[in-house]
This record gives C-alpha cells, structure tokens and sequence, in this order.
C-alpha cells in the first residue's frame, strides 16, 4: 500500500493544488488508468480548493491499495450548515476573492460527486469536515 | 491549428513552452471559470482564459490541458511562468478581448469543444 499525506492552509491559494500535483505523479509512475488519474486529480483538486476557501486548515491522506485508491480530505473550519444544498450545482457561500480566482461557482461538490466512485461528506458546524472519495481502477 | 499559427492570428506571445510551437490541436475552450474548466471532459485542447493566477496553471494541470492564451494583456508574472515551465505547458499571452481571440480562433477553423 502507498500512503501520502498532504498539509493544507485556509486562504494559502498560492500552495492549494500542491497534493492533487504530486499525487498526480505517484499515480502516473505506477501505471494507474490515465483517465482515472485525471477523475482522481479533478476531484482532488475540488476539495484543496475547498479547504482553502472556507477551512483554517486540513488535511490530505490519499491511499493506493488493491485497484482502489481513497482520498481522505479532512479539516477544520466552519464546516457546511447544510451538506445537502452544498451538493446542489450552483450553490456557494464562497467569498469575492475566492470567486475573483475563477473558483466558488458552486461546482465543487457536484464535480466531486461526478468524478469519484463513491463520495461521503461529514460535517460539524465551528469543528470540520471531512471528505472521502474513494476510485477504483 | 499549429500552435504557431495561434501565436500569428492573436498577435501574441509565447511565454514558455517554444519548443511545441509545431505541435497542433482541434478544440478550444475559453472561460474565467476554473469551475467550469474542471468539468470539461476532454484533454489535449487550447484554454483561452482572461486569469493570469497560479490557479489557472494548476487547473490546467490536473484537467491535462497542455496549452493556455492568456488573453485581455494580463500581465502573467514569473512564478506563473515558472511552473508553467515545470509542467510543460505552453503559456501564450495576447492584447486582445477573449470575444475577439475566441472569434479569431473559431473563424480560422478551431473547433469548440462543446
């Protein structure tokens, strides 16, 4: 089994991308389905970029084992009121700066949702929350 | 459409990736929306986008688009050229609107995506 773990600042946009780019290419080094890759990457992405724009902070653990590779996206911040709107295409409580970088068009989620084999989110107000996407391959 | 004859129709300027001047693609999407560019279903097609941030560059890392005009003269500062260069995208920069550019691009023969 290979396990990486990635650190996540709230507002460090400079440095959210960092995990999805390097477990890009541990996935590519070990022949991984290069449409899998992208599924995993994209949905990777979503949730770095979540965190960075709402959390204080969290953290990245993604596993490869057996043809499935899970990603564990946890932080602590806020948290999502209402997990089911925030599912919905278009909703976002993003702020204006985070919008002005071409994110919070209430796209992350869904896309989450769109591109993991299975995707389950847990959160608790002022604690965090926590993202688990599983693919299989 | 050859990459250099993108570079001649948008009277732009390749910042980094010279070397794939000569390679050619057939669709193109344009959009200030990283949103929108993470749901694309496809690869291997030239963004037209009027953000000139870090997160430009990472999105189009993990969407695999290897080939970004960064329109509206945004001025694109050497940290965005130097991960660029590190992932070997080729980053264009062009004075004009991103109506104009996408409707150069279009009227020249390259395909929308969608």
């Amino acid at each position: 089994m290979i396990e990486l773990k990635f650190r996540i600042e709230g507002g460090d946009f400079d440095r959210a991308g960092t995990a999805s780019s390097e477990t890009k290419k541990v996935l590519k080094q070990l022949n991984i389905d290069p449409k899998v890759v992208k599924r995993m990457v994209v949905a990777l992405y979503e949730a770095e970029v979540n965190v960075a724009a709402h959390a204080w902070r969290g953290e990245v653990t993604v596993s490869v084992k057996d043809h499935q590779i899970l990603a564990v996206v946890k932080d602590e911040g806020p948290g999502i009121a209402d997990i089911g709107r925030a599912m919905l295409e278009g909703f976002s409580t993003a702020s204006p700066k985070v919008r002005e970088m071409g994110f919070g068009a209430g796209m992350g989620l869904p896309n989450m949702k769109k591109n993991a084999d299975e995707l389950k989110v847990e959160s608790t107000p002022d604690v965090g929350t926590t993202v688990t996407m599983i693919f299989d391959f | 459409m050859k990459i250099e004859k993108i570079v001649q129709l948008l009277d732009a300027k390749i910042l980094c990736g010279h070397h794939r001047i000569h390679d050619e693609i057939s669709k193109a999407f344009s959009s200030d929306l990283m949103s929108d560019v993470l749901t694309l279903d496809a690869d291997n097609i030239l963004l037209v986008s009027g953000l000139a941030n870090v997160q430009l560059i990472r999105t189009a890392e993990v969407a695999d688009i290897h080939y970004l005009v960064i329109v509206r003269n945004k001025k694109v500062t050497k940290d965005i050229i130097e991960l660029a260069t590190k992932l070997n995208i080729v980053l264009i920069e062009s004075p004009f609107s991103m109506f104009k550019a996408s409707g150069i691009l279009f009227a020249n023969g390259l395909d929308p995506l969608f």
